[in-house]
């Protein structure tokens, strides 16, 4: 019966080629619209680190003074060197990193390339387990090499491929703002997306070219690039930024099981508590452990845009698929004839219903096809875009299962009025008018 | 016209009516809102920055090494870019406009207030105000006598000396009328962390070099303090010779200390490009949405009339054949599309203003002005008729005869 019944939906369908198209065309383009930007919507929405992001968490403190103190509002987004140091040395989570972005200038040895800029963070020795960063070759550097400001340098594959033309480079030597580096290891690509760990750089930037243990950093004064709050008398000049009462680093930990991060919690106040006693902390203790996932959440990474745009291609499929209802049931109704015929000659309202079924759902079919094609042309020229996320937008194979269902299943979903309709109709009715 | 058969006609027809009545609806209120969101963007790309665009560069470099006379290079870059032809004025500063990066700073009317005012941004430098080309209105430039250099204010921050503080500021028109409506802002004072700064000039408009919110873009202050910051602005006598001269000075300043990487070299016209081109972006898909909208609505429209003339032949040709003219087969046609049209754009309206309260809340995007609602409702009409044109037409090209032919 199934083929008998396709055979006449592709017939009814030739007969009125300019309609069907026209069905087609606007199931496609909602389908294309709405599919580019919920792609890009969950590209940008994701979880940059499955499986760990749920144990990673960003304490903060709030060691700020009693000017602008409002209650409830939350702590800064960054903490200030003391209260890096002194968490970080504390040791209360399994794992624990103090950084911030920097940029420094690279001064290759050969003279063929001219000395160049590169964005490097300035880290503690935990960011690269804890995040489970993947080396190529080499090692990340240790906690006493933290201590003892080591000159040691960890690079991204695509510096390395630039100043050793992509071989094993460990032990290599790199000259940046007239210091010596020894190389110590090579990471192999990495992209999170969103770049989570520091949020006052662009969110769906790349990973920095340059790792610098944070201590080396501030030895050799690496500049620091990113967000600096003062309050007070705080200048935020780098010289100072150690004493400053400003906040410039991220501080991330990591905490596996859910007592232990209440316990974590606990602590934070209890620092809090012994910062004001101590006459460091002005405030009330107001301490926060947000998850990475929260983190991201509270920060409202996913741009504004994005969000409007996916609104914007699901309104849009909404009035394709009216606009498809309404020419779907113009068109069954009008075959009210045809089908007073067959019902009179003993197809069941439920067999009739089926048929006008499968042809609504050859034009979802068809819609949904041509609308992949849309989706993949939008994300193409979602590439095109300035914006820094514009090169992740690419379709994943989930996305193409949901495209596809979406487009069947909303089509079918849009043929189920017109059918159900046109199978209200009394059989002797429909031939007497003939 | 008589409306009421056609009334009667759509009861019969619920279910189809309906859905166009929807359809129009949905168009309606995303256009209506689509199109504000446009001219709001369009408003943002056209915003005025207050400085002469089309004849400044903005060059930045970086020290490869650790430098300790920053002051006598400044002087030096300062000599040699003034030296190079076509150079009007040149000006070390800390920032420019759609630069994206600045220093900003919380303001207070009151030492003793305890929440700062507002946010401000504070362009640094010698001459800045003067090269950049902002336009004076009340009051006096900063003078020589009132600058101070950096690495001395930042000391005497720290020691709490006010005495090392600059005390005369120039701000924007924009910001004097947000801090004292109505007010003269010449001789008030504005505190930033305990130190008072005498207003002491006002220009038109100095725009800041990253917006987060639109309403405060203009909230610029100008301090007098000198940086070494390797960043310049540059003032060409000609926007003809803008490329040579950047070329030029870039070469000279590379030339005078070759220990340093050029990080941007730009014309301000190309970074006002860069700045809006999310905004650019933004307006181009909406265009294409809403175009897309309304050529699937007014298709939808085609083939239901399409649909609805076939149906009726026999009916026009009945009435045809009892006097109707063509004209009143196309009246018809014509008035049934108003009437629909109508209802649509009326619960269009209504969805296009809960869209907006949505999106006042969730995107900070202010009321939609009334004027959206007749201009809407103007355009659907006239797409609705466009549309029903054609079957109308066809409708009214029935012959009466075939009243009686059978099938």
């Amino acid at each position: 019966m199934f083929g008998y019944y396709l055979d006449l939906a592709l017939r009814s369908l030739r007969r009125n080629k300019i309609l069907t198209a026209l069905m087609v065309v606007a199931i496609a383009l909602g389908i294309g619209a709405s599919m580019t930007t919920l792609t890009v919507l969950h590209v940008l929405s994701g979880d940059p680190l499955p499986g760990t992001s749920a144990t990673l968490f960003y304490p903060q403190v709030d060691p700020r003074d009693m000017d602008g103190y409002e209650e409830g509002k939350r702590p800064p987004e960054q903490v200030t060197w003391t209260d890096g140091m002194n968490l970080l040395h504390a040791k209360r989570a399994d794992r624990q990193a103090l950084m911030t972005g920097g940029a420094v200038p690279v001064q290759p040895a050969q003279a063929n390339i001219d000395p160049f800029f590169s964005d490097a963070r300035y880290t503690s020795s935990d960011f690269f387990p804890m995040f489970k960063l993947p080396f190529l070759y080499g090692r990340p550097w240790s906690e006493s090499e933290d201590n003892a400001k080591a000159r040691v340098v960890v690079i991204s594959r695509t510096l390395n491929e630039k100043l050793f033309g992509g071989k094993n480079s460990v032990g290599q030597t790199l000259r940046m703002k007239d210091s010596a580096f020894q190389v110590i290891g090579v990471l192999d690509s990495w992209r999170p997306t969103p770049r989570f760990y520091d949020l006052n750089m662009e969110s769906y930037g790349s990973v920095e070219d340059v790792f610098v243990p944070l201590t080396t950093a501030r030895d050799v004064h690496f500049e620091h690039s990113g967000s600096t709050d003062c309050w007070g008398t705080g200048g935020g000049d780098d010289d100072h930024a150690e004493t400053s009462p400003c906040v410039w680093l991220q501080f991330w930990v990591q905490i596996n099981g859910t007592d232990k991060v209440a316990a974590y919690r606990d602590y934070l106040v209890h620092y809090s508590q012994e910062q004001k006693t101590l006459g460091r902390f002005q405030r009330p203790p107001n301490a926060q452990l947000p998850s990475l996932m929260e983190w991201l959440d509270i920060n409202k990474v996913v741009p504004g845009d994005v969000r409007l745009q996916t609104w914007l291609a699901l309104g849009f499929l909404l009035v394709c698929l009216v606009n498809t209802v309404g020419l779907m049931l113009a068109k069954f109704l009008r075959k009210s004839g045809e089908l007073g015929v067959r019902r009179a000659l003993g197809a069941s309202k439920r067999e009739v219903f089926a048929q006008l079924l499968i042809e609504s759902g050859v034009i979802g079919l068809a819609g949904g096809m041509v609308g992949l094609l849309l989706a993949f042309f939008g994300l193409w020229l979602v590439r095109k875009q300035p914006s820094s996320y514009a090169a992740l937008a690419h379709m994943s194979m989930g996305m193409l299962l949901v495209t596809f269902l979406l487009a069947v299943g909303a089509t079918l979903l849009a043929g189920l009025l017109p059918a159900w309709r046109a199978c209200q109709i009394t059989p002797a009715l429909q031939l007497k008018s003939q | 016209m008589d409306i009421l058969p056609i009334l009667s006609t759509l009861r019969r027809h619920k279910t189809t009516a309906f859905l166009v009545i929807v359809e129009i609806a949905l168009t309606c209120a995303i256009v209506c809102n689509a199109v504000f969101i446009i001219n709001q963007r369009i408003d943002r790309i056209h915003m005025q920055s207050g400085v002469d665009e089309q004849h400044l560069l903005h060059i930045a470099l970086t020290n490869i090494g650790v430098t300790k006379d920053d002051k006598a290079r400044r002087a030096e870059d300062l000599a040699a870019l003034q030296q190079v032809p076509g150079v009007v004025s040149v000006a070390s500063v800390n920032q420019v406009p759609f630069g994206n990066s600045s220093s900003n700073g919380s303001i207070k009317l009151d030492p003793k207030q305890r929440l700062a005012t507002l946010n401000a941004t504070d362009y640094f430098g010698e001459n800045v105000t003067q090269t950049l080309g902002t336009q004076l209105i009340a009051g006096r430039e900063l003078h020589a006598d009132d600058y101070m250099d950096m690495d001395q204010v930042v000391s005497a921050a720290a020691a709490k000396d006010a005495k090392g503080i600059p005390h005369v500021t120039v701000i924007t028109e924009k910001l004097a009328h947000r801090l004292w409506p109505g007010q003269s802002a010449l001789g008030k004072q504005v505190y930033m962390s305990d130190f008072g700064f005498t207003v002491v000039g006002v220009v038109k408009e100095l725009i800041r070099p990253s917006i987060w919110d639109d309403s405060a873009a203009s909230y610029s202050m100008v301090l007098p303090i000198r940086v070494a910051n390797n960043e310049y602005i540059v003032r060409v006598d000609d926007p003809k010779n803008r490329e040579r001269v950047l070329k030029a000075a870039v070469a000279k300043l590379k030339e005078i200390n070759p220990h340093r990487i050029v990080l941007k070299q730009h014309l301000l016209s190309n970074m006002r490009e860069d700045f809006f081109q999310n905004d650019r972006a933004m307006t181009g898909l909406l265009v294409a949405v809403c175009t897309a909208l309304l050529v699937v609505t007014a298709l939808g429209i085609v083939g239901l009339g399409s649909f609805w003339v076939a149906q009726r032949r026999r009916q026009i040709g009945v009435r045809r054949a009892l006097g109707a003219t063509r004209r009143n087969i196309l009246h018809y046609f014509q008035t049934e599309n108003f009437l629909l049209a109508t209802i649509g754009i009326g619960v269009g309206m209504v969805l296009a203003y809960g869209i907006n309260l949505l999106l006042m809340v969730h995107y900070e995007l202010p009321r939609l002005p009334a004027i959206y609602f007749p201009v809407g409702a103007l355009l659907l009409w006239t797409i609705g008729q466009l549309a029903v044109l054609g079957p109308a037409m066809r409708a009214a090209a029935v012959p009466p005869v075939v009243a009686t032919r059978s099938v």
